[in-house]
């Protein structure tokens, strides 16, 4: 079967020239359910890629494809251009750093970060050296002979990324990364791991469902809705344009409403809203960010009751009912501006502040 | 997996096989009527009954006398505790035999109470039930005790909070919590007394007769097969029965209850009740399982002018009569042939168990239950089988040592099983998952991450084997050759021929038997407590 082989390798070997992995049409089921449905993706060399979605969409599926612990149904993944079906876990050469870290029980924190150079036939001399300039990396210099059963979690974390690390894989995955961590070491952390995967250069595929740790971590952002992909591009480029409703509500979104589109300007439950330029007449979804939401005086716009605020450290969430009960809105107000719930309002809207959805 | 399925079905499916059609195949016809006819004799309706009766009474029994201590262990600390959970579990490994003459030196003619008050039981129910108690006392203790340590307090004090009496809280918390471990320990001390072999030989005297010992009447004395092979179908329906509820519980136990450190539970006992329970408790165990113990071991030593060495030196001499080896070639012959047995159960059970983590479904499960038969079904019925299946081509072991060993892993099989399966089913997938991330093949997968895991539970379910290839008894009475008799055979034939000179070499046998037994377990202890919560469930 010459002629079929051949087209393969070309694929192969174009795609080999951008990306590091790359991932056609892969499919895995459990039963019924899709939980990887003809996802295609690329990851180019020194990129670092965050695949963001609620749990069961799939993401963690996706690594373990990669990793190959999971057996595609079909499709196929690419790693430096090279087919990867029928190629075992442990031949792969890729590092993987799971939810909830797995790090050896009966091996110190020296034991764990060695285990991947012993695999791969190091030197004892050579892995002395490497498991001490690791563990400096990440933070815990000196900390070979600890036991890993006396490590906090924010510890343990760390020397997972430098068993990870350790063998020098082409690819580093991370499942939930800081999935188990209190909020202020997660946010800590998350600084510390771009800056020490842009020093070192390396290629890193995350997983998470937390937004806010996928577009501090990545490069771009890979967002994933029933094993297919909803949306990929900068952290920027998707918080300013989600492209559908699933995004805008995942992203924490909730000015969300069906829309008719006209010229210049919509007609939605809360009325006439402005949209921008060139936008295609018809019926589609509009979102509203809440900055786009200004308060006025009660009779220069659509007529609401403040039905509660929230305060957000920086402002304050003002929920708005509007009069003739239409959906609640979300607006985002500073501080001394907000309202007292009862007051009634009047609400404008921000062309500049409105996206619309597919 | 394929060579354990092999192995049952070799050793273990093909003789109960053919022990069927034996007793059931008359003139190459089958024979159902047979099943009716036997059950409804006379003599074999008062063996069923009497099998049934006595083992519901020591099951009874062994828990009104073993709960306390189950507690006692689990939520008091005590000075010499850790000794004493090994002690009582000493009985459990010994050999019935051991058993047997233990209580026939302290109850029988001429045995300490004999002499001090002139009360004999043997030969009564009594000297029976209190065997069985003495052997299963640890089977409660560990199987409620385990649980009960685990239990977290603070759920009784929830419900003390919230204005139950301490009564209350204890059958509204505990109790339910604690149910089906007590359930499961009934079953398993049902079972084991329901199929009971060496003390009902030893103890029950013409009188009294279980199944097992029927069935070992029926073959080699009265040499009727047929009705021997009926009355193993009876028994084997009725362990499967047993075998079914006991899956049945450990699913149930299997539910989350939220478990807590041992250590952090127990505390002293405080106040004069609950040091009136400890001291209740020691005593019990005093009287229960060291003083029968320790009457053994003064009868070996006391000859008919004194104290002294000549039971054992008699051992070494084949004058006797009673063999045509003397009697501590036993000892060798044992040893031996228990080696081979546990490195057959080992490798046999080990690989069931690996097989059965790896895999799931009703298959598995079925297989997991098959794998307890052995255990139940009466180790007459291995022998027996063994005996009439592996006589001709294509298996004729007849004259083959291995026969022996191989009985005796057949019946430590299971606990190989029962040690290793939860603790591989205890190693987190994820964690084979990272170490092949890193680079290690399946082979070094096994190496790294489940072999340092389990090599605590390999060695003491190593230990279980061999205890019990020692002891073995029910299935090497019928296999062993006269030759090469194990130390349970060779005490229990020593038992049986009269003579104060071959009472007192039973007994000295059954000392060094002990000795053996208990110091392989107490060195299994030293291994086991270091992680006590990880080994299974015996």
């Amino acid at each position: 079967m010459p002629p079929v082989s051949t087209s393969t390798e070309a694929t192969a070997v174009s795609g080999a020239a951008q990306a590091l992995l790359r991932l056609e049409g892969a499919t895995v089921r459990f039963g019924a359910r899709a939980a990887l449905d003809s996802v295609d993706l690329d990851v180019a060399e020194h990129e670092i890629v965050c695949v963001l979605g609620p749990s069961g969409s799939g993401k963690s599926t996706l690594l373990r494809v990669v990793a190959g612990l999971q057996e595609l149904d079909s499709g196929r993944v690419f790693l430096d251009g090279r087919d990867q079906s029928g190629v075992a876990a442990h031949r792969r050469g890729v590092g993987l750093m799971f939810q909830d870290h797995q790090l050896f029980p009966q091996r110190d924190v020296g034991g764990n970060v060695a285990f991947g150079l012993r695999m791969h036939g190091a030197s004892r001399a050579e892995q002395d050296v490497r498991v001490e300039d690791l563990l400096e990396l990440v933070g815990l210099p000196g900390a070979s002979r600890r036991t890993v059963a006396a490590l906090s979690g924010g510890e343990q974390q760390r020397v997972a990324l430098a068993r990870a690390l350790a063998p020098r894989p082409r690819l580093l995955m991370l499942d939930e990364p800081l999935g188990q961590l209190d909020r202020s070491l997660r946010e800590r952390l998350v600084v510390e791991l771009r800056e020490l995967f842009t020093e070192l250069g390396t290629t890193v595929l995350a997983v998470t469902h937390d937004q806010g740790e996928a577009f501090a971590l990545s490069d771009r952002v890979v967002v994933m809705r029933d094993g297919r992909i909803a949306q990929s591009g900068t952290p920027l480029e998707v918080w300013q344009n989600p492209v559908d409703e699933f995004v805008a509500r995942f992203l924490g979104f909730d000015n969300v409403v069906e829309a008719t589109v006209g010229t210049g300007s919509a007609d939605t439950p809360w009325g006439k809203v402005p949209v921008p330029g060139g936008t295609p007449q018809g019926d589609c979804k509009l979102l509203v960010r809440p900055a786009g939401v200004r308060l006025v005086p009660a009779r220069e716009g659509l007529v609401c009751t403040v039905a509660a605020r929230t305060f957000r450290g920086t402002h304050v969430a003002v929920h708005l009912q509007p009069r003739d009960a239409p959906p609640r809105l979300e607006a985002a107000c500073a501080l001394r501006d907000a309202p007292e719930p009862g007051a009634e309002v009047g609400v404008a809207f921000d062309a500049q502040e409105i996206v619309v959805l597919r | 997996m394929a060579l354990p399925v092999a192995f049952f079905a070799a050793f273990f499916a093909y003789p109960v096989a053919a022990i069927v059609a034996r007793g059931l195949k008359v003139d190459g016809a089958w024979q159902f009527g047979r099943i009716a006819e036997v059950v409804s004799q006379p003599d074999i309706r008062h063996v069923l009954w009497f099998t049934t009766w006595q083992a519901l009474a020591s099951t009874a029994l062994t828990l009104l006398i073993a709960l306390p201590a189950a507690y006692v262990f689990a939520r008091f600390d005590f000075p010499g505790k850790q000794v004493l959970r090994a002690v009582v579990t000493v009985p459990f490994v010994l050999p019935t035999v051991v058993a047997g003459t233990a209580f026939l030196a302290l109850l029988g003619r001429g045995g300490l109470l004999d002499e001090m008050w002139g009360v004999r039981l043997d030969t009564t129910v009594w000297a029976i039930l209190l065997a069985h108690v003495f052997f299963n006392y640890a089977v409660v203790v560990r199987t409620v005790g385990g649980l009960w340590s685990q239990l977290d307090p603070r759920q009784e004090e929830a419900a003390r909070v919230l204005g139950a009496s301490r009564f209350a809280a204890w059958r509204k918390v505990t109790l339910p919590a604690l149910a089906p471990a007590v359930a499961a320990a009934s079953l398993m001390v049902f079972l084991f007394t329901f199929t009971s072999f060496g003390i009902v030989q030893i103890l029950g005297g013409p009188a009294y007769s279980t199944l097992e010992v029927e069935i070992y009447r029926q073959t080699s004395q009265i040499f009727d097969l047929s009705t021997a092979a009926v009355l193993t179908l009876v028994q084997f329906a009725a362990v499967g029965a047993i075998l079914a509820v006991h899956a049945w519980t450990v699913r149930r136990r299997e539910t989350a209850l939220r478990l807590v450190d041992a250590a952090s539970t127990t505390h002293r006992p405080r106040g004069s009740g609950q040091r009136a329970l400890l001291g209740g408790v020691l005593l019990t165990i005093a009287a229960l399982i060291l003083l029968p113990l320790g009457v053994l071991v003064q009868r070996s030593f006391k000859g008919p002018d004194g104290y002294g060495f000549t039971y054992f030196r008699a051992l070494t001499s084949a004058d006797g009569g009673a063999f045509l080896v003397p009697p501590i070639d036993a000892v060798g012959n044992s040893l031996q042939y228990a080696l081979a047995a546990t490195a057959i159960a080992v490798l046999v059970g080990g690989l069931a168990a690996a097989a059965l983590t790896r895999r799931a479904g009703r298959f598995v499960r079925g297989f997991d239950a098959l794998l307890m038969l052995p255990l139940g079904v009466s180790a007459v019925t291995v022998g027996f089988g063994f005996l009439i299946a592996l006589d001709e081509p294509p298996l004729d072991l007849r004259a083959s040592w291995i026969l022996v060993p191989l009985a005796q892993a057949l019946v430590g099989v299971p606990f190989v099983v029962r040690t290793m399966l939860p603790v591989l089913r205890a190693v987190d997938e994820r964690l084979r998952e990272a170490a092949a991330v890193l680079g290690a093949s399946p082979w070094r997968v096994w190496r790294e991450v489940d072999l340092p895991m389990v090599r605590r539970a390999l060695l003491v379910a190593a230990g279980f084997a061999f205890a019990v290839s020692l002891g073995e008894f029910g299935a090497t009475v019928f296999i062993a050759r006269p030759d090469n008799p194990t130390l349970p055979v060779a005490v229990a034939r020593l038992l049986g021929r009269a003579g104060e000179l071959n009472y007192g070499q039973a007994m000295a046998l059954s000392t060094i038997l002990m000795v053996v037994c208990a110091v392989s377990l107490l060195l299994l202890e030293r291994v086991r407590t270091v992680s006590t919560a990880s080994t299974g469930e015996f």
